[in-house]
């Protein structure tokens, strides 16, 4: 029990530690071995960009709400589409067989390659960058369906059999929940990878979003302005992350990767 | 009730029937005939007990009667009336079958009550009903206390405990149970056992119970159905005179032991 309780505390206490650590480091080694800052700019001169950024925050929350929008729509999209797909194709079986060589081959293209040909086509705007987001977070999320609607158990499907439930039961009470997990395994895959494909999005076309103040920055050789940015882009990271995990901690509180890393 | 007006319910409907039953299961590889000419008459509160070597066909059996199987040839009667019409199961009969498998097969997602009351909520019953159902079962098995538990918060023993009141919870007539305690230890084994016995005998339920240890069918059942393997048929029908209830200790009586050692006897000429 004293043990359990440390361990659920570890995390906490480690954490900062562990952070403090990598920026006296950072500190070190810049000043050390006298980097030159447009290489890595010492802590405290990121940390003042960043409070600066903090200060006047019209300077970027305008270009973090149109990141944030570009990733939570193409999301939205890929979810309702790779729910859809992943479960025609799991419960399909002689469709999945047919479209599965074009499926895979679609699935290993460098879809960031695409991206120059989606900004020829949707233009600078948001479009073009929704439209990447869902297509980089789609296939985890249908692959990960597909999978999810054929593992139910076979032993609980006879169960449901036994009993004489019918379709809708079936689904309400068995498949539904035991897709569940598989669905967000892949949502917590596709959240990253829509924010990812919006980022690059940004880079290469347009003039607004968290992407383009990096490419702003950097053209302007401004290093603690770009890591201050950085900084940024990972908290959106981190929180659409966690919002997708604590709706899936509300969802399936019963499942071994809710339950296994302790804190629910 | 007394022997003679049982006999004479039973008389008017057996509870279960198979005649003539054949199973011939085909695959791309091979075909396998799993069961032929198996024919019996299953008493309306007969606990009956159905034993063979593994792969001698009695979980098929089981399945036969539960109606998850199809038999190739012969019919399977509920209360006279047929089970399978066509390649469509009766569902009034099944409605009337309860079912434990080997392994408990619940789900994780629901709590032991929700697991419980899963039959009623798929029969249309109200949450209320069902609640107070389920915590009626939980008390009768032996689970009082962990009803908002989780399966994966339960031992094995408690979770097949959960599965059995799962197939009780409807009432059904006819409870069907395939190896339910195969995977517990024999300490557990014992004590379900004798939660079984009343389970029985508190809810009039016929049971069929497969299993593979003799003792527990010797200590169980009203007649035991030895089964011989390739393809399984019945080889002997064995009646145990013992009343039940029965107790525990009922397994040092030289007669226990006389038809353990015959079964024991039979089982070894099949292997």
């Amino acid at each position: 029990m004293e043990r359990d309780r440390f361990m659920k505390l570890l995390p906490w206490i480690s954490t900062p530690i562990l952070l403090a650590l990598i920026i006296v480091l950072w500190k070190f080694g810049t000043s050390a071995f006298s980097v030159s800052p447009f290489v890595l700019p010492p802590p405290e001169d990121v940390g003042r960009n960043l409070l600066e950024l903090m200060r006047r925050p019209d300077e970027w929350l305008v270009h973090a709400q149109i990141t944030l929008v570009e990733t939570v729509v193409g999301f939205g999209f890929a979810l309702v589409t790779g729910v859809v797909v992943g479960a025609v194709l799991g419960r399909i079986f002689w469709l999945e067989i047919a479209v599965r060589p074009l499926v895979v081959a679609l699935q290993v293209i460098p879809k960031v390659a695409l991206i120059p040909l989606f900004v020829i086509w949707f233009g600078f705007g948001l479009t073009s960058k929704v439209i990447i987001a869902a297509i980089l977070a789609f296939f985890p999320i249908m692959l990960n369906v597909l999978l999810g609607v054929r593992s139910v158990e076979p032993g609980h499907r006879e169960v449901m059999r036994s009993l004489n439930a019918n379709r809708w039961q079936t689904f309400s009470s068995l498949d539904f929940h035991s897709t569940l997990p598989y669905v967000f395994a892949g949502m917590e895959v596709g959240i990253v990878l829509a924010l990812i494909g919006a980022i690059v999005g940004e880079y290469l076309g347009g003039n607004e979003g968290l992407g383009y103040m990096v490419v702003v920055s950097l053209n302007a050789l401004d290093a603690p302005r770009l890591f201050a940015v950085i900084i940024l882009l990972a908290v959106l990271g981190w929180l659409l992350f966690f919002a997708v995990n604590g709706i899936k901690r509300l969802m399936i509180p019963w499942h071994e990767s809710v339950i296994e890393s302790g804190i629910s | 009730m007394s022997a003679v007006s049982k006999t004479a319910i039973a008389q008017a409907v057996p509870e279960l029937e198979l005649v003539g039953v054949e199973k011939i299961f085909e695959t791309k590889r091979a075909t396998t005939h799993a069961l032929t000419a198996i024919d019996l008459t299953i008493e309306r509160e007969e606990f009956i007990a159905i034993i063979g070597q593994s792969g001698c066909g009695k979980t098929t059996l089981l399945r036969i009667l539960a109606g998850l199987v199809k038999p190739s040839e012969g019919a399977v009667r509920a209360e006279g009336r047929s089970l399978w019409d066509g390649a469509v199961r009766d569902s009034e009969t099944v409605n009337k079958l309860g079912i434990v498998f080997q392994d408990p097969n619940l789900f994780p997602w629901y709590s032991v009550e929700d697991n419980i009351a899963l039959p009623l909520k798929l029969r249309g019953v109200d949450r209320r009903a069902r609640r107070t159902r389920a915590h009626e079962l939980c008390e009768l098995v032996g689970l009082k206390g962990f009803e908002r538990a989780y399966p994966r918060e339960l031992s094995g023993g408690m979770r097949q405990r959960t599965a059995i009141a799962r197939a009780l919870s409807y009432r059904p007539a006819v409870l069907l149970m395939d190896e339910p305690f195969g995977a517990l230890d024999a300490m557990t084994r014992e004590r379900m056992n004798l939660e079984l016995q009343s389970i029985a005998a508190a809810t009039r339920a016929t049971v069929v119970l497969v299993t593979h240890a003799i003792n527990e069918a010797v200590f169980l059942a009203d007649r035991i159905v030895l089964l011989s393997p390739r393809p399984g048929r019945i080889r002997s029908i064995t009646r145990v005179p013992f009343r039940r209830p029965r107790e525990l200790d009922l397994e040092t009586a030289p007669e226990f032991q006389d038809i353990a050692r015959e079964l024991r006897h039979q089982l070894d000429e099949d292997a």
